[in-house]
């Protein structure tokens, strides 16, 4: 299985132990992935504040990169949303859709496509409170989500489960956006700020001692907003929890 | 019916341990039986009502969008301010959140919802697929049953066929239902300045017009304003005591204030929430009764009905009212679901089906599909953005998620920022009872806007750049070096003066690793890249 790493660029910038922790956690089940040093972006910041034509390089780009392989995997939902739905500005080559569609997020990645049944030396012995990324959840489906009338299942929840020692702890709006939301974030920085500023408090009401989460985008801002609020969250990625950290 | 077993009961209001003093019950108790033993009530459904007396002094209502025109509306400017009124914001971010939650104990006790949204979302895509013959059937049908029938093209078009019916009636005062579609028109202003009294008669409506305000919700029309407001304005307007805040003191005042002029209206307006093609009849749903009112107390009824509101049978009707109110406020139905179906004995009866761009709308790829709106306000309530911001921050008929994709079919300059409110969460597009796909919708609408240079020039300027930089490998490296020199280029944030827009308003800078996963790997692996 010929599996390329792309690394997300909050995650190489900001958090580049969250791209150390996948590439580990995927050499622990006999993945041994290339990481193509070309590798820029998927594009989305472009697609989402509606300028295609200015994304077009970037997603031809991105489809060169990662041509040549069975699975590209992404330690983001939001970033695997993009190129999975949304990377429509390149021309829809035979090679474009296949890199489309051979991209998977981390956690799909070892949920559907590896099935992984146990970390056996993952051990996070805290009490977590687990953030969904709206693209993870209702762009790419990681789980229900509380709208809809569904036989409730999680992914995420699914594979930290396997976690010894974890206790995962119900926020009041479990799937509540956080208010990062890409450009947002700085465009509509008041309203931004707000919704991460409740979403931070109810993580904090709910007892949780981390916040973990398959998007390190989403984290960045939370974590922001909790260190100026002073709450005592600490953030972790899944990959890194699932990769065995302890704390 | 019961509540679903699974749905936890004494589960936490909101984000805070309290809830706001507006949602407080007197007994600490909460409202959220369905056993018909209190009254559930579309504006004071959320809480029991705490206590009348004021404790501290009123915090002043945050007020809407400036407008200039069809210069963009600054939804972030508003929105800010409504945020800084922290207790507005605070009461209605809990009050919406807490019809999401009734809206969600009712999903849970239908087991066929999904279903139940699938053939809504079915019925309304055919029904306006084939719109020109049911419209046709429902003109016939409608007209057999006595009913006199008027077609509008425009907004202006509508409101001088309804000042026609009332000049020729001699009206003199008009006594109306809540209907966004008249909002849309700019009716009321319109008839007032020919000389027309108009009394809106859903409560919250007329706390609307007492206080010239449009809507800042489409079923709860006054939802972000706080008891203290509506005593204030109250005492101003009706003559009130200012220092009652009590909902019931303040309803029944408004009720003495107001029943005279109902009861000696000349002529009365509804909307419609559906119009039957097959029984050329229509349908009104309201909590307060008051549509029946406006319909029979006065010797003239005109419904205004958008063209987009027919429905081909009356056994597609159950569909929706089983979907309307339980999206809406969390409710199983309406308290009151009327049938019109023709002209009481001696009384006229008159229906002017109003296009206002909703033909050029049905042309629209991908827009046209949110045609199948039926008013529900679900979107409003679920949505993060909305509840933090306030109806009146987007400046425009329709607010909140359904309003991001509708009005730039009005307008499309003034409202060219709007789809930027949002955060493209997708909860919306869950809610809706009809299935319009809103956060693709406010998707497609930015670039929609952006090709046609509607977009600020400076965001599409920054994303040009970005986009150069991100497809050459080099560059982009060189550009990201270091912690700080990355914030000036990588795109989420390339924001002018980033740091400051991402600080000032409470949120602290990432900290800065020693180095990148790309340097690391690097180090660590050799350039064995093709860089």
């Amino acid at each position: 299985m010929r599996v390329s790493l792309f690394v997300p660029c909050y995650i190489d910038v900001f958090e580049p132990r969250v791209g150390i922790a996948t590439l580990e956690l995927l050499r622990r089940f006999g993945i041994d992935p290339t990481y193509p040093l070309d590798q820029t972006c998927c594009g989305q910041p472009m697609v989402n504040a509606g300028c295609h034509a200015e994304a077009v390089a970037t997603e031809a780009h991105f489809a060169r990169t990662f041509a040549d392989c069975d699975y590209i995997v992404v330690p983001s939902g939001s970033c695997v949303h993009q190129v999975r739905y949304h990377m429509t500005s390149v021309e829809q080559t035979e090679e474009v859709r296949a890199v489309r569609a051979r991209t998977y997020e981390l956690v799909e990645f070892l949920h559907d496509i590896l099935k992984v049944e146990a970390f056996p030396w993952a051990e996070f012995p805290h009490k977590v409170s687990y953030h969904n990324n709206c693209n993870a959840l209702r762009g790419i489906g990681h789980g229900t989500a509380s709208e809809l009338r569904e036989a409730p299942f999680s992914k995420p929840l699914d594979l930290l489960r396997k976690v010894k020692g974890i206790e995962i702890v119900e926020q009041a709006r479990p799937d509540e956006c956080c208010g990062f939301g890409g450009t947002f974030s700085v465009f509509e920085p008041a309203v931004s700020v707000k919704m991460g500023h409740d979403k931070v408090r109810d993580h904090a009401q709910s007892g949780a001692e981390y916040v973990v989460s398959a998007d390190s985008s989403c984290m960045l801002h939370q974590k922001g907003c909790a260190t100026r609020l002073g709450l005592p969250l600490k953030f972790r990625h899944i990959a890194e929890v699932l990769n065995g950290a302890r704390a | 019916m019961s509540l679903s077993p699974d749905q936890p009961s004494g589960r936490r209001h909101g984000l805070h341990d309290l809830p706001h003093p507006d949602l407080q019950g007197a007994d600490g108790q909460s409202a959220r039986h369905e056993d018909g033993s209190r009254l559930v009530h579309a504006e004071a459904s959320s809480r029991p009502l705490g206590s009348a007396q004021p404790a501290t002094p009123a915090e002043p209502q945050p007020r809407g969008a400036t407008e200039h025109g069809h210069h963009p509306i600054d939804h972030d400017e508003a929105a800010r301010r409504f945020i800084a009124a922290t207790e507005h914001e605070k009461m209605h971010d809990e009050r919406l959140w807490d019809l999401r939650q009734k809206r969600d104990r009712q999903m849970h006790a239908i087991p066929e919802w999904e279903e139940l949204r699938e053939l809504a979302s079915a019925i309304k895509l055919h029904a306006l697929a084939n719109l020109p013959e049911y419209l046709e059937q429902f003109e016939t049908r409608a007209k057999a049953n006595g009913i006199e029938v008027h077609w509008a093209e425009t907004g202006a078009q509508h409101n001088e066929i309804v000042h026609g019916l009332l000049a020729d009636h001699g009206a003199k005062s008009l006594i109306k239902s809540k209907s966004m579609l008249t909002e849309e028109t700019g009716l009321r202003h319109y008839l007032q300045g020919k000389g027309i009294e108009i009394i809106e008669t859903d409560l919250g409506e007329r706390i609307q017009q007492l206080d010239d305000e449009a809507p800042s919700h489409i079923v709860v029309p006054a939802t972000h304003k706080l008891r203290s407001d509506v005593a204030h304005l109250f005492a101003e307007k009706l003559g009130t005591d200012p220092d009652n805040r009590d909902a019931n003191y303040l309803a029944e005042q408004q009720r003495q204030k107001t029943r005279p002029l109902i009861l000696n209206a000349d002529a009365g307006m509804t909307g419609a929430n559906f119009a039957v093609a097959e029984t050329g009849s229509f349908v009104v749903c309201t909590n307060e009764g008051n549509a029946d009112l406006s319909a029979n107390v006065p010797p003239l009824h005109i419904a205004s009905i958008g063209v987009e509101k027919v429905i081909p049978r009356m056994a597609d009707l159950g569909v929706f009212i089983r979907l309307l109110s339980r999206s809406a406020l969390g409710s199983p139905i309406t308290q009151y679901t009327s049938h019109f179906r023709g002209p009481r004995q001696g009384g006229r009866m008159h229906i002017v089906l109003v296009d206002n761009g909703r033909s050029a709308r049905l042309g629209m790829e991908p827009f046209w599909t949110s045609l199948k709106c039926i008013r529900c306000g679900a979107c409003m309530n679920t949505c993060p953005v909305y509840r933090r911001s306030g109806g009146l921050s987007y400046g425009a008929t329709y607010s909140g998620p359904i309003g991001l994709i509708l009005n730039p079919t009005f307008d499309r300059r003034k409202y060219s920022a709007l789809p930027f409110a949002s955060t493209l969460n997708g909860s919306c597009t869950n809610v809706c009872p009809v299935k319009i796909n809103i956060h693709e919708q406010i998707f497609a609408w930015r670039k929609e806007l952006a090709e046609e240079d509607e977009m600020a020039g400076g965001k599409r300027a920054m994303m040009k750049a970005a986009g150069a930089l991100l497809s050459h490998p080099a560059m982009y490296r060189a550009a990201i070096r270091t912690t700080d020199s990355a914030l000036r280029v990588l795109p989420h944030f390339v924001a002018g003066e980033f740091a400051g827009v991402w600080t000032k308003e409470g949120r602290d800078l990432p900290d800065a690793p020693p180095e990148t996963f790309h340097s690391w790997y690097q180090r660590t692996h050799g350039r064995t890249g093709a860089e």
